[in-house]
């Protein structure tokens, strides 16, 4: 069962394979996601919490979302088994039980939260044990096999890490963290359905009512180009409330037209075939490269000008 | 994992990948453990600060 060569393998060897399939569980490339707008979160709210305590609670909400990872491993093993993009996967190759993915799962979720429970404070905590439910439960057992809404909804405990970060630091939730939360929440449906478009077969195999298999291409193109319309604007915001500079605003505002772009091109192209696959490749490559970007930028704007570089 | 472990009169007995595999994770285990104490030393010390303990009143 398992396809990896292990004759042959040194000690040293086994022991790094071995401890890469458990991390591999907690979808390390969806943490880096976590960790890094949870981080501007954290950078950006007005508090003092001593920055070891600060990097504790990075690493809680880390794990947390490592834990919400595993558990949907766990849940999902019989149709990650179906999909190209998924079939590789620890569980279903058979390089880790359900069970212990199941275990690791409940146990990092309860450990993650006590642990930010006890560096910062409960509203951090709070937070972080409704988006491991959010993403394990609410998402996983239910959306996502039962709505073409699933990643829709289910998109808000992805959007949640700046807000558990920024709560971390002040133990309340404002304006400027709402605001966050809001570009990542209309941000997945565009970044999501770029790639179901691409891999539309897949789902369709798994059975997942992913947007192009339940409503079809152009449906999922229209509403694609909606949500993109609606997030566009959003990243200027925090220039207009005062929480960033306009040189930020005028960046951002930028980006947001490039994303229209590359959605418009999604939304125009004719036919099923790879004109389609080729615009939503685009669309999808770019919409990680703008989230990046805006809290990025976000980021070095609020370090600017707090150091008085920019006003 | 997949590979059947031999029975025998003295109990289950794992083959060698097996026994091997139980080794990784009873030092990956270990590891997380002391990584943990760790963690909660350092949370202790910055929350308490450092000689909070010995100073308290009684």
């Amino acid at each position: 069962m398992d396809p990896r060569p292990v004759a042959g393998q040194t000690e040293r060897e086994l022991f790094a394979a071995e401890l890469g399939d458990y991390f591999a569980l907690l979808k390390p490339r969806v943490m880096s996601l976590v960790v890094f707008t949870a981080f501007v979160g954290m950078v950006l709210a007005p508090g003092g919490l001593h920055p070891v305590l600060a990097a504790i609670s990075l690493l809680a909400i880390a794990v947390g979302a490592g834990a919400a990872g595993a558990l949907n491993m766990w849940f999902d093993s019989d149709i990650d088994a179906v999909m190209g993009r998924t079939r590789n996967r620890p569980i279903p190759s058979g390089r880790v039980e359900r069970g212990e993915a199941a275990f690791i799962g409940v146990f990092l979720s309860v450990a993650s939260v006590l642990v930010l429970y006890l560096v910062s404070n409960w509203v951090a905590a709070a937070l972080l044990a409704f988006t491991i439910f959010f993403y394990a439960v609410i998402y996983t057992m239910w959306l996502k096999r039962w709505t073409a809404q699933n990643i829709v909804i289910g998109g808000a405990s992805g959007a949640l890490p700046p807000v558990i970060g920024w709560a971390a630091m002040t133990g309340s939730v404002e304006l400027l963290p709402v605001v966050l939360f809001l570009i990542i929440f209309l941000w997945t449906p565009p970044h999501s359905w770029a790639l179901a478009l691409i891999r539309s077969g897949d789902y369709d195999r798994a059975g997942v009512p992913m947007m192009p298999v339940a409503a079809g291409h152009k449906s999922t193109r229209r509403q694609m180009f909606a949500y993109s319309v609606l997030l566009a604007p959003l990243p200027v915001v925090p220039t207009l409330i005062g929480s960033a500079s306009i040189y930020y605003g005028v960046f951002a505002a930028v980006l947001g037209l490039v994303f229209l772009e590359r959605a418009w091109r999604v939304f125009v192209v004719e036919g099923e075939d790879y004109r389609e696959r080729e615009a939503a490749r685009s669309l999808f490559a770019y919409s990680i490269l703008y989230l990046a970007l805006v809290f990025g930028a976000l980021l070095v704007d609020t370090l600017l000008v707090r150091l008085g570089i920019v006003g | 994992m997949s590979e059947v472990a031999a029975v025998s009169e003295n109990g289950i007995q794992l083959n060698e990948q097996q026994k091997r595999r139980q080794r990784a994770r009873s030092i990956a285990i270990a590891l997380i453990l002391a990584a943990v104490a760790v963690l909660f030393y350092v949370i202790t010390v910055i929350k308490l600060g450092p000689g909070a303990a010995v100073e308290r009143p009684l």
